[in-house]
C-alpha cells in the first residue's frame, strides 16, 4: 500500500505516530415522546445536571481548562439558551429533538462568523449539546466518564471536555477534519504539549491506519513506507533530545561558548506566575509589571496591598537565603494600558501621551502611595534585592523628581515608625532621547525595553500588523541604540539589562550580545529554549579574542 | 435620558463617559482587545452587569438594535469584534453606576491581555 499525505494547519506542535482512533459521537437514547409538560422538566432537570458536571470539571481543572468551563456553564444558565427549545416542546416536539434543533442553529450562527474566534467556539456549543443530551438519555456524559482513549485521536471536531476527560499521559494527538488553532481544546493540546493538526478536510475515517503526525508542519502521513518511517524516526529522536537539553539545562546558569555568563532574569505580570517556578530557572526577576495591581474592583490599591505583593515577590527570589535582584517597574499604565478613572482619556496619539512616569509624576499622590510600598518592601525578607525602575524616562528631571519623593516618603515613614529603606533606582531605555543622551542620567541601572525603544526609532507602532516587519527589534539603529546604552553602563559601572520581546527570541540572542548586553529578561515558559540559545553564541569567533 | 456625546466612543468615556438621567444611562467604548466580545470578555461582561438591579442593554449602534448585557448568549450572538464601538443603555436605579463600570470594564480590555503586543515593555 502506498503512503498518503495529507496537509492541514498546525494548532500544536509535535510528532506522533501509532494508530488512529476515532472519537465515537455521542448520541441520544431514542426515548418515548412525553406531554409538554414532562418533555420541558426532562430538559430542566438534564440541563441542571449539565451544569453541575461543568462546575464539578470547573473544582478539578487548570485555570485556563476553567475560564472554558466557565463560558460553558455561563452559557448553559442563562435562560436565552434553551428558550427555542423550550418553545419547540410546547408545540409537542420530543425534549432530544428541540434541544439539538435549537443549538444546532446556535452552532451554525456560531460558524457561520467571519472571525475565526467565533467560529472556534462552536466546539464548546457542540461541548453543551452533547453533555445536555447525554444527560437527557439518562447516560454518563461522555466527557464525564473516562472512556475515551487516548493516542492518536480523530474526529470532525473535539470539544473541550472531551479533551479534558481523556488520558493524555501516555502521549496522543489530535487530528481534526474541521477545527481551528484558536479553539480552546488548542489551547489546552498546547499546554499540555499535545500535537494538534486541525483542518485536514477529510473524513475521520479516512485517517484510519497507522499515521505519522508532525503536527510542527501541520502534515500526516497514512500508512508510511519504510523511508519515511525511518526519517521521521531520526527527526523524533533529534526533537525529543533537543528538548531533554533544553529542560536538563533549564536550572543551570547561561555561559555562552567562549565562557561568557549571561544573567537570565524573569518578566513577571502577575505573582501567581511564579507559583511552581524553580527559582534556579532564573538569576533573578529583571520586571515585575505593576499594571495587575490597579485592574481590580476600580479602585486602586492601598500602600499595604502592594507591600505584601512586593514583598511575596521578593520572598520567592531569595535563594539559600539569599537576595537577589527583582526589578519592579513604577506603574506603566497610559499607551495602550489605559486604567480607568487614572490614564487621560481622548489622547489622539496614546502612545506618545501621558503615559508612564509622565503620568505617575503628573497622579503624584498615586505616585506616592506605590513608592511607600516599595520604600517598605526593600525593608523587609529579601528587600536588598530590590530595584525599582521607571518606565518611559524621557529627559534627567523626571529621574531628580522621583528621587525627591522617594527621600521625602523614606522620611515620613522613618517619622512613624515604620522600617523602610532605600532601594536601587534604574529607568527604563524606551525613549530615543534617553538612549542617545545616556550620559546625562543619573540612574543606578537601566533596562532597555526592545519593544517600545523599537516602535519610536522605527516610527512603527507595535499595534500595527501591516508594519511589523519595520517594527524589528534587530534594526541596525536599534541595536546602535541599545549597543551605546551597554557601552555607557559598562563605563559608568550600572548594570544594564534588556527585557523587550527581543530578550526571550533564540534568533535575537547573538546580536543583543554583540552590543555588550549580558542580562536579559524574558518570560518563564521562554527560558529553557533561550538559555540553549545563549549556549550556542560564540563571542570570541570572528570579533578576536 | 442623554444621549453620549462621544459617538466614537472610546478613549472618551470612563466613569465620567457615561451621562446620567434621572433612572436611565447611556455609554459607549472601542473594543480593543485583540479577540473582541468572545468567551471570556462576554463572561465578565455579563457577570459584571448582573451585579447591577437596572436593566441593562448592549448594541452595536447608538441606536441599537439592543440586547440583554445579562445574557452570555445574546451578548455572543452578536459577534462583536475588535474595533467595534459598544454602546450601553440602563434603567434603575443605579443605572449610571452600570453603564460606567461596564464602560470601564471594555476599556481595561477586559483586563485581559498580559502577552501579545498589549502589555510587553
Amino acid at each position: 500500500m502506498s503512503e498518503t499525505r495529507l496537509q492541514g494547519r498546525s494548532a500544536s506542535p509535535g510528532l506522533a505516530a501509532g494508530p488512529v482512533v476515532l472519537l465515537a459521537a455521542p448520541r441520544a437514547a431514542a426515548r418515548p415522546a412525553l406531554d409538554p409538560d414532562a418533555a420541558a422538566g426532562a430538559l430542566r432537570r438534564a440541563m441542571s445536571r449539565a451544569a453541575g458536571e461543568i462546575a464539578a470539571l470547573v473544582a478539578t481543572s487548570e485555570p485556563a481548562a476553567a475560564d472554558m468551563l466557565g463560558f460553558q456553564l455561563a452559557l448553559l444558565e442563562d435562560d436565552a439558551l434553551a428558550e427555542g427549545a423550550f418553545h419547540a416542546i410546547s408545540l409537542g416536539v420530543p425534549a432530544e429533538l428541540a434541544w439539538q434543533q435549537a443549538l444546532d442553529a446556535e452552532i451554525a450562527g456560531y460558524e457561520a462568523a467571519e472571525d475565526e474566534y467565533f467560529r472556534a467556539r462552536a466546539a464548546d456549543l457542540m461541548d453543551v449539546r452533547d453533555r445536555v443530551l447525554d444527560a437527557l438519555a439518562g447516560g454518563d456524559s461522555g466527557a464525564g466518564s473516562g472512556a475515551a482513549a487516548s493516542g492518536i485521536v480523530a474526529a470532525h471536531d473535539l470539544p473541550p471536555s472531551r479533551f479534558l476527560g481523556m488520558d493524555w499521559s501516555a502521549g496522543g494527538a489530535i487530528l481534526l477534519a474541521g477545527g481551528s488553532p484558536t479553539s480552546h481544546v488548542a489551547m489546552l493540546a498546547r499546554s499540555r504539549g499535545i500535537p494538534m493538526i486541525v483542518g485536514l478536510g477529510v473524513a475521520p475515517e479516512a485517517l484510519l491506519g497507522e499515521v505519522l503526525v508532525d503536527a510542527t508542519a501541520g502534515a500526516v502521513v497514512i500508512d508510511p513506507s519504510p523511508e519515511t518511517r525511518r526519517a521521521f524516526e531520526r527527526q523524533r529522536e533529534l526533537d525529543g533530545r533537543r528538548a531533554a537539553t533544553e529542560a536538563a539545562g533549564a536550572l543551570e546558569p547561561a555561559v555562552t561558548r567562549d565562557g561568557t555568563p549571561v544573567a537570565v532574569l524573569l518578566n513577571v505580570a502577575d505573582p501567581a506566575e511564579l507559583d511552581g517556578l524553580d527559582p534556579a530557572l532564573c538569576d533573578g526577576i529583571g520586571l515585575v509589571r505593576t499594571e495587575f495591581l490597579f485592574h481590580d474592583a476600580g479602585a486602586l490599591p492601598g500602600e499595604e496591598a502592594q507591600r505584601a505583593v512586593y514583598a511575596r515577590i521578593l520572598a520567592w527570589a531569595c535563594r539559600d537565603g539569599r537576595a537577589r535582584p527583582v526589578t519592579i517597574r513604577t506603574l506603566d499604565a497610559g499607551g495602550d494600558k489605559p486604567i480607568a478613572g487614572l490614564t487621560v482619556e481622548g489622547e489622539s496619539n496614546p502612545f506618545l501621551g501621558v503615559r508612564g512616569i509622565r503620568l505617575s509624576l503628573a497622579r503624584e499622590e498615586v505616585f506616592r502611595v506605590q513608592l511607600r510600598a516599595l520604600l517598605r518592601a526593600a525593608a523587609g525578607p529579601g528587600g536588598t534585592g530590590l530595584k525599582v525602575m521607571l518606565p518611559m524616562v524621557t529627559v534627567p528631571a523626571e529621574v531628580a523628581r522621583t528621587r525627591a519623593l522617594l527621600a521625602q516618603e523614606l522620611a515620613a515613614l522613618a517619622a512613624a515608625g515604620l522600617p523602610a529603606a532605600l532601594p536601587a533606582l534604574g529607568i527604563m531605555i524606551e525613549v530615543p532621547a534617553a538612549a542617545i543622551a545616556i550620559d546625562l542620567f543619573e540612574a543606578d541601572f537601566y533596562s532597555v525595553g526592545s519593544n517600545d525603544l523599537t516602535q519610536y526609532v522605527t516610527a512603527a507602532g507595535r499595534d500595527i500588523g501591516a508594519l511589523a516587519d519595520l517594527a524589528d527589534p534587530l534594526n541596525p539603529a536599534v541595536l546602535r541604540l541599545v549597543e551605546r546604552v551597554a557601552q555607557d553602563g559598562a563605563a559608568r559601572g550600572r548594570e544594564v539589562s534588556l527585557c523587550g520581546d527581543a530578550g526571550g527570541d533564540p534568533a535575537a540572542l547573538p546580536a543583543l550580545l554583540r552590543t555588550g548586553l549580558r542580562a536579559l529578561s524574558m518570560a518563564p515558559g521562554l527560558v529553557p529554549a533561550a538559555k540553549a540559545a545563549l549556549r550556542a553564541v560564540d563571542l570570541a569567533g570572528g570579533r578576536g579574542r | 435620558m442623554n444621549a453620549t456625546s462621544h459617538p466614537t466612543g472610546g478613549s472618551a468615556a470612563g466613569p465620567s463617559g457615561a451621562d446620567a438621567g434621572e433612572a436611565g444611562a447611556r455609554g459607549s467604548a472601542l473594543l480593543t482587545n485583540a479577540v473582541g466580545l468572545h468567551a471570556r470578555p462576554s463572561v465578565k461582561l455579563t457577570q459584571l452587569a448582573k451585579s447591577f438591579a437596572a436593566a441593562i442593554e448592549v448594541g452595536l449602534g447608538a441606536e441599537g438594535p439592543w440586547v440583554d448585557a445579562k445574557s452570555p448568549v445574546k451578548i455572543m450572538r452578536v459577534k462583536a469584534g475588535k474595533g467595534t464601538v459598544l454602546h450601553f443603555r440602563a434603567e434603575g436605579p443605579d443605572a449610571a453606576a452600570a453603564v460606567a463600570a461596564l464602560v470601564a470594564l471594555v476599556e481595561r480590555r477586559f483586563d485581559e491581555e498580559e502577552s501579545g503586543h498589549g502589555d510587553a515593555p
